[in-house]
């Protein structure tokens, strides 16, 4: 088996469903010639032609909106947005059109559509290239969204995605697109969407994380670990529908939990994760329910300290593992 | 000072290049900008401009070697310049500034989720209130010299999380026994989890309301067969896998998923009401004080074992119920100031020893039937009084008068597998004798042998208006000495 | 594209249909019989002559919401309609979900839409592109409002569209107001037509009072973009006859005068006059379809309602692909 890239897991998903199916499609900026920004359809327009492969015009809410038209007349439209700090445009198009396609026409119509979109900071790519969208989305019934963190995952869950008959928001972290690495299998495999994953057993408390976040949390639990710390690490995965019995088994067992996100803090994904504990585990609770999240500040700056401010990273998650651990 | 040549990070999610080709050797000169190598990465190949200007003093990484981005390639200095030592080939050049101290606003967060907001919660401290007092009501502070069991001292528990609440309150674990290694010595989950790993076995929740005030579905007169059967422990340790005769605290209601259930309101009966308005009452009027002895039933058993049948062929059902009244009316009469009201002329001493016998309605209540001149009577008679009693007023068919005019009250709160307790003194008498569950105890007998013994506490609760701490104990040995002593 | 009398007939009778289920809608809302409605009078040329242009089951519409003549001449029936007006559970579209006229029909392949003006032409575009992808010798149709023209979703559908040749029609009803804001604070160029110069499609105006104008411009475009030669914008010019919605009150914003004016040419009258001039409708036939839109429409109304409300317990539903048909 293979040992590849986040990003080259991405792309033989993507390989595979074209090759697979032939109403799948790719649109996108760059998606053809160029095989992307990040190169993760490089090779793709080669193999499959300027139909399959579509350069889109330089406006968001289009790949969106046109995908959506696509997808209603039977196509399976993989939509690229560039970065996920240019959703925005598209916004309408996914939460007022595709999200409530479905439930608008009681079930006439549906989506079956994949947004793709790199996220995430510690990239120097300041405000505008670094952003983490989950939380707007994660708020909308009709949408699914997706955050792999790791090779097996990206590519088992992106193919579940493609085939998947509703709306799916897949965010790749970025940051990890390279740094990631993990093995594989070549060929067709499927990771369901929903079911969360828990990725390292422990029995001292419990961290919730999704995409680079996760990657850094395994990092610092290895480290806590050494300290003589027990952590448990759920890697959410689907973080809309959430898997709530995954997310409270965990701190039933642990008492404590610890969710780690890069996007602010105040009405940050993290923040359901931390009601859903207190509504069904209050009793199981030992310590108060923490986020490690980014600061409410926009976005994140440009300048590497201040970068480095921003950013959750292992060191300042172990501490605030070893801090509730000590609780 | 020398500087060095990172591979630089050319590209957002670029995380490593190669180095293509060297522009120039060690030791040659190079000016700043002049381009000093080629690199690859997976967006892009580029030269690489020189840094500074001076002498190549080092090539660390050859041509062909991929590396992680921020890993030195070279050092750039005066000629005969040293180079720093111990930058590992594969090490990952970071960016200035301390790495690892988390940044403030992390830290504020943290800080504002670490600091519990105000008291704890509500639903917290009950449960903790539950745990703290897992026998009902709290003892009264004896005032005479009352033989003591020595109590765990107080202490500030500090924070009690929700989930070390529930267990305390489950596996009625007294906290004041964990140690807690927590923040400022809270008791943590996993205190409490070690403590019961290596403390005694542990019982079922145990009731929420005392006993002896809703016994609910316990048989205040169960037959003494299943109470203590032949040859098996009694009936407060049940076997493993039988049902504990100890009654489970009402669960609350399932919470379905969608929103929250209403607490639910039980309109007062009559009879909840007469309750309440008795106990609150007794509870101002009397000082109760309590006082606890116990005894050996191994005559009393036998003396059951031998005539059970013997009664059962008369039509009475015997049970330990009718021993303590036999013995608590025998005792009466040897201490006359216990069947007795208060009065502000005087203590009234009742010629007659009427006893109250509480008996469980269930969830309905409880109902105290008197057994009048229960002093004339034989252990036939008491037996055959209460079998009537007891199943009257469970039909509701007493009389108003059967109710009335009781002078001493015996409560048998052992049924509900209660060792012993402190009831609430039946006004307008003067005592209550509060009557445990019979198990078998190793106890020490004369000449220092150990012996497998069924054993009963026994509890008077007394108005120390009345009586003082020597006149009941008196009165509760005599009682004592009465049931050692039954003839086999 | 010589149109058959009969045709043409059949062409009035929907615009008559259309005309009565409309007023009859007037008339519920002021008895407080419904709640809302939204209304089309004025506009039944325009969309009557688009859609007998068209491959009616075939092609593909995304309609707005005054298209009620539009979605009668595909199939919606007068009591779909008033299913709709009482949100009573049978309703067709969207099981009473939607408002009244946020059209959806699937067997017709017409599309549900929103309520945000122009949402609808991106998935038009998109449609048109998976048409030619599929090699499929279909068209679609989308309709919208003058004022629809001013939104960033509909020019990135025409310059989609436009870039690939999509076999689109974009027929804007130019009803010369977007609720109280007259056509001249949409645009500062006379037609709505006027815009494709720019993004390199035909535009095209016509007279939206003549249904057969109508028919044969759009039947020429739709030709046109069956042959694979692209997109066609059209602007069909009228006069939007009644305020905007059963809420609005449009003598705040214009004059009786200019209402009565355009009166001398609603698309009834004119289709009527045609027809009695080419001797193709006497006396007797016109009261004859008169009597029997009366019963139709009449109809319509006592079995809406006599009929259910949707049942509170099927609210959840569908929300996902996979929930349709539950509840």
């Amino acid at each position: 088996m293979a040992e590849i890239t986040l990003i080259d897991a991405i792309r033989q998903a993507m390989d595979e469903e074209l090759g697979r199916d032939e109403s799948v499609f790719i649109v996108g900026e760059d998606v053809g010639k160029r095989g992307g920004v990040f190169r993760a359809t490089m090779g793709l327009f080669e193999k499959y032609g300027e139909e399959r492969v579509i350069d889109s015009p330089l406006a968001e809410l289009s790949i969106v909106g046109v995908g959506i038209g696509a997808a209603l007349y039977g196509m399976r439209p993989i939509c690229e947005i560039q970065f996920a700090d240019f959703i925005y445009p598209a916004f309408n198009q996914i939460v007022s059109e595709a999200a409530k396609m479905c439930y608008r026409s009681n079930g006439e119509w549906t989506v079956p559509m994949v947004i793709r979109a790199p996220y995430g900071g510690g990239i120097g790519g300041g405000l505008y290239h670094s952003q983490s969208v989950e939380a707007f989305f994660a708020h909308v019934p009709g949408l699914k969204v997706v955050i792999p963190s790791n090779p097996y995952d990206a590519k088992g869950l992106l193919k579940s995605a493609v085939r998947d008959p509703n709306p799916v928001i897949y965010l790749e972290p970025k940051k990890g697109y390279r740094l990631i690495r993990g093995e594989v299998p070549e060929g067709d495999f499927t990771v369901p969407i929903g079911p969360a994953n828990v990725t390292r057993k422990g029995s001292d408390l419990t961290v919730y994380a999704y995409g680079m976040m996760h990657y850094y949390t395994l990092q610092a639990a290895e480290k806590l670990a050494s300290e003589g710390v027990d952590v448990e690490v759920v890697d959410l995965r689907t973080i809309y529908p959430v898997d709530k019995q995954t997310v409270l088994e965990s701190v039933k067992k642990t008492g404590k939990a610890l969710i780690v996100h890069e996007d602010n803090l105040t009405g940050g994904y993290g923040g359901e994760i931390a009601a859903i504990i207190a509504e069904e585990a209050f009793t199981d609770l030992d310590a108060p329910v923490r986020r490690l999240c980014g600061p409410d500040v926009p976005a994140v700056p440009f300048s590497h300290p201040l970068q480095d401010w921003f950013m959750p990273n292992p060191d300042k998650i172990a501490k605030a593992m070893r801090d509730l651990a000590a609780y | 000072m020398a500087t060095k040549i990172i591979m630089p990070q050319l590209g957002e999610s670029v995380v490593e290049g190669t180095v293509t080709t060297w522009l120039k050797k060690e030791g040659d000169t190079i000016a700043e900008y002049d381009s000093l190598l080629e690199i690859n990465t997976d967006k892009v190949d580029t030269e690489i401009p020189s840094p500074a200007g001076g002498t190549i003093l080092k090539i660390l990484v050859p041509e062909g070697t991929t590396v992680r981005a921020g890993t030195v390639l070279a050092w750039i200095g005066q000629p005969g310049e040293e180079v720093p030592a111990g930058e590992p080939v594969e090490a990952l050049q970071k960016t200035p500034g301390p790495v690892g101290e988390p940044a403030e606003p992390a830290v504020d967060a943290l800080r504002q989720a670490q600091e519990p907001v105000g008291e704890p919660t509500e639903p917290a401290v009950d449960a903790l209130r539950q745990a703290q007092a897992p026998v009902g009501e709290p003892a009264e502070p004896p005032a005479e010299p009352v033989e003591t069991q020595p109590v765990a001292p107080e202490r500030d528990l500090g924070f009690i999380s929700p989930v070390v609440a529930r267990l305390a309150k489950d596996k009625q674990v007294d906290l004041n026994q964990v140690k807690g290694t927590g923040q400022g010595g809270r008791i943590t989950k996993k205190d409490v989890m070690d403590y019961l790993a290596s403390g005694p076995s542990t019982k079922e929740a145990p009731a929420e309301v005392s006993p002896w005030d809703t016994p609910g579905e316990g048989d205040l007169f169960r037959p003494t067969e299943l109470m203590f059967s032949t040859g098996k422990p009694p009936a407060v340790e049940p076997a493993e896998g039988q049902p504990p005769v100890v009654r489970q605290a009402p669960q609350p209601a399932p919470v379905p998923a969608e929103g929250k259930v209403e607490d639910r309101l039980i309109p007062h009966t009559t009879m909840r009401k007469r309750i309440a308005e008795h106990m609150v009452l007794s509870k101002h009027t009397s000082p109760h004080v309590t006082t606890v002895m116990e005894s050996d039933f191994k005559q009393v058993v036998a003396h059951y074992e031998k005539n059970k049948e013997a009664f059962a062929r008369d039509g009475v059902k015997l049970t330990y119920t009718a021993y303590f009244a036999a013995a608590a009316a025998a005792a009466l009469r040897a201490f006359p100031l216990v069947n007795s009201s208060w009065s502000d002329e005087g203590v009234v001493v009742h010629p007659q020893v009427n006893l109250s016998i509480a008996v469980s309605l269930g969830e309905e209540g409880l109902i105290v039937p008197v057994i009048p001149n229960a002093d004339g009577l034989s252990l036939l008679g008491l037996a055959r009084a209460i079998n009537d009693i007891a199943s009257r007023a469970r039909a509701h068919r007493l009389k108003p008068d059967e109710v009335r005019g009781g002078t001493f009250s015996i409560t048998n709160h052992g049924t509900s597998g209660s060792l012993f307790a402190t009831p609430v003194i039946n006004q307008p008498q003067s005592a209550i004798l509060g009557v445990g569950a019979v198990k078998k105890r190793a106890v020490v007998i004369d000449g220092d042998a150990i012996a497998v013994r069924p054993m009963v506490y026994l509890s008077l609760t007394f108005d120390h208006r009345i009586l003082d701490g020597a006149s009941a104990d008196g009165f509760l040995a005599k009682v004592v000495e009465i049931l050692d002593n039954w003839p086999a | 594209m010589e149109l058959s009398n009969d045709t043409k007939l059949e062409m009035y009778w929907m615009m008559l249909l259309s005309r009565r289920l409309d007023e009859r809608a007037w008339v519920l809302h002021r008895q407080g019989r419904i709640a809302f409605h939204i209304s089309g009078i004025g506009q039944e040329a325009a969309q009557v002559g688009a859609a007998f242009a068209l491959r009616r089951g075939e092609d593909w519409v995304t309609p707005y919401y005054r298209d009620l003549a539009l979605m009668i001449c595909l199939g919606y029936t007068p009591r779909d309609f008033l299913l709709a007006l009482t949100g009573k559970k049978a309703e067709p579209t969207s099981g009473a979900r939607q408002m009244p006229s946020h059209w959806s029909l699937r067997k017709a392949n017409a599309v549900s839409h929103s309520a945000p003006v122009a949402t609808q032409c991106p998935h038009a575009a998109g449609i048109g592109l998976a048409i030619k992808m599929r090699k499929e010798d279909k068209v679609v149709l989308t309709n919208l409002g003058e004022g629809s023209t001013s939104q960033g979703e509909w020019y990135e559908a025409v310059n989609w569209a436009a870039i690939h040749q999509l076999p689109v029609i974009f027929m804007v009803e130019n009803n010369q107001y977007a609720i109280s804001v007259p056509a001249d604070k949409q645009m500062a160029v006379p037609s709505s037509a006027d815009k494709a110069c720019g993004m390199g499609l035909r535009g095209i105006s016509v007279d939206g009072t003549d249904v057969y104008a109508v028919y044969t411009t759009v039947a020429e475009a739709v030709a046109h973009a069956r042959a694979g030669n692209g997109p066609t914008l059209i602007e069909a010019r009228m006069y939007r006859l009644t305020p905007h919605s059963s809420d609005d009150d449009d003598r705040t914003y214009r004059s009786r005068e200019e209402v009565d004016e355009a009166k001398k040419t609603d698309p009834l009258t004119v289709a009527r006059q045609t027809l009695e001039g080419e001797g193709l409708l006497t006396k007797a036939k016109l009261e004859e379809m008169e009597a029997r839109v009366k019963e139709m429409v009449d109809d319509a109304v006592q079995f809406a309602e006599k009929a259910d409300y949707p049942d509170v317990a099927d609210a959840m539903f569908p929300v996902y692909a996979e929930e349709v048909g539950r509840g």
